[in-house]
């Protein structure tokens, strides 16, 4: 077991492949969507999360991969996911840009 | 018989079981595909709901499903269809369902807000107990950028940083009075209300202190000169007062997320539904397309006429759909119309409470997502 602040990855040392990481003051909200963001990467065969008690702030996510150390490849989805936030940010801010120049011809109550 | 002995017949071409000239390879047959993004509505209940997420699933037909990246990017797309000062609606179309509801989460509890927290009172002579007041206080919405504020926590002292002091003071000389929140006034200087100390040398040689300690006057911070703070509405109902009652108290504004409290939520609410998919399976005529017309309570059916001179139904507007399954009531409808949903288009409405417009709350609850992320990371390295 490595502590780490928040977050706990328990693992065999001499099995990088697998690994369950442990982060504190998380909910469904994140890991959810680094479960999906995991998933979608070819290199990992199972991973999944959990909640071991829900009054507990905690949740325990689950990695296990072809052959490259679970760590990386959980880094990678992370920073897959945050590569994901930004872009819906960038596309979200053209699409109100945009709706405020065809609307500003209009007279529609938007604040400017 | 006499073999006829030749040369070897040539060798056949291997032919792999799984390559077959009508399977299209690295795309999915349209059975496939509609299970892979749509959600079916049938009577009894929705079926293929979950997303297909991992990146081998169609590996036998040559499809990578790994949804890269780049892919995620060339077919991201939003619509912003309407935009008001309060409220938002809009679509997200190729994301999945768990990133849609992590944005929606963290709109309803992680955004953080200024809201009444401490209420220090002086005087309520009013049938409205103290509780009582100071929890509808507490829920009043108040219409003030909360990125410019910090957190404060318990040993911090209030200052004009992370407090924001507003008091209220009124009075019913006869009749009934009606408190509202206009009443509410804002005190850009800090609290008002001296702190009580038993020591009177301590009051002659620091002077007396107050509930908070204001270095400046708030008035100065960013534009609070041109745009004061206050409740975003005017007439909410606080207290009603009868002849001699009296109200005095200061209510001091925190920042805070909706996690800990409801009152700290910037949004009434914010939901998203799926786009709905309606298909007509069968030629819908005359008199059934009118019946099918009537069943609809949001009109997503209408009647078209055909060159023959007959009525044909059509789908006019399915966006409308509110899923209610009355076109698919009974066994010989559920044979003419197909109800599905689209997977990763989304139809998001946020409708905010006033303290950020809702185009504000949605890019501030990605930047928490991505915060979040970082948090991890960081502490993973």
């Amino acid at each position: 077991k490595i502590l780490v602040g928040w977050e706990m990855e328990h693992g065999s040392i001499n099995d990088v492949k697998s690994g369950t990481f442990s982060l504190a003051d998380e909910d469904h909200t994140l890991a959810n969507s680094i479960r999906f963001t995991l998933n979608q990467d070819p290199r990992v065969t199972l991973c999944g999360y959990s909640i071991p008690h829900p009054t507990d702030a905690k949740v325990n996510i689950r990695v296990q991969t072809t052959g490259d150390p679970a760590k990386e490849v959980f880094k990678d989805a992370l920073q897959d996911l945050i590569f994901m936030c930004g872009h819906v940010r960038e596309t979200f801010d053209e699409a109100v840009d945009k709706c405020r120049k065809s609307n500003s011809g209009n007279a529609m109550d938007i604040t400017p | 018989m006499s073999c006829i002995t030749s040369e070897a017949p040539p060798p056949k071409p291997k032919i792999s079981a799984l390559d077959m000239p009508d399977v299209p390879m690295g795309r999915l047959p349209p059975h496939l595909e509609r299970q892979r993004t749509r959600v079916l509505c049938n009577s009894d209940a929705p079926t293929h709901t979950e997303s297909v997420l991992s990146s081998g699933a169609y590996a036998s037909m040559e499809l990578d499903n790994s949804g890269l990246l780049g892919h995620f990017k060339d077919n991201f797309e939003v619509d912003v269809i309407r935009l008001n000062e309060d409220e938002m609606e809009f679509d997200m179309i190729g994301i999945d369902a768990s990133v849609a509801n992590a944005f929606r989460r963290i709109l309803i509890a992680e955004v953080p807000t200024m809201a009444i927290e401490k209420v220090l009172i002086a005087n309520n002579t009013s049938v409205v107990q103290d509780e009582v007041l100071a929890h509808r206080l507490g829920l009043i919405p108040i219409k003030v950028d909360p990125r410019v504020f910090d957190y404060i926590s318990e040993n911090d002292t209030p200052n004009e940083k992370n407090t924001i002091v507003f008091k209220l003071h009124v009075r019913c000389t006869h009749g009934r009075l009606t408190v509202k929140s206009d009443e509410l006034q804002w005190l850009p200087h800090g609290s008002g209300f001296l702190v009580e100390t038993e020591n009177p040398q301590l009051i002659q040689k620091s002077g007396s202190k107050t509930y908070t300690s204001f270095g400046r006057s708030q008035a100065e911070m960013s534009d609070f000169e041109s745009n004061p703070i206050g409740p975003k509405h005017e007439d909410i109902i606080i207290a009603k007062l009868g002849t001699g009652q009296e109200i005095e108290l200061e209510a001091h504004a925190v920042k805070g997320m909706g996690k800990t409290h409801a009152k700290w939520s910037p949004v009434a609410t914010a939901w998203y539904r799926m786009l709905p998919e309606v298909e007509l399976l069968e030629d819908v005529e005359d008199v059934l397309a009118e019946e099918l017309k009537q069943k609809c309570p949001v009109k997503v059916f209408d009647i078209e006429d055909t060159l023959e001179g007959k009525k044909k139904a059509f789908v006019a507007n399915p966006r409308a759909c509110t899923l209610c399954r009355e076109c698919i009531r009974g066994e010989e409808w559920q044979k003419r119309v197909a109800l599905r949903r689209v997977k990763d288009h989304f139809i998001f409405t946020i409708e905010s409470t006033g303290a950020l417009p809702p185009e504000v709350l949605f890019t501030e609850a990605v930047k928490i997502l991505e915060d979040k992320c970082e948090r991890v990371l960081s502490e993973l390295s």
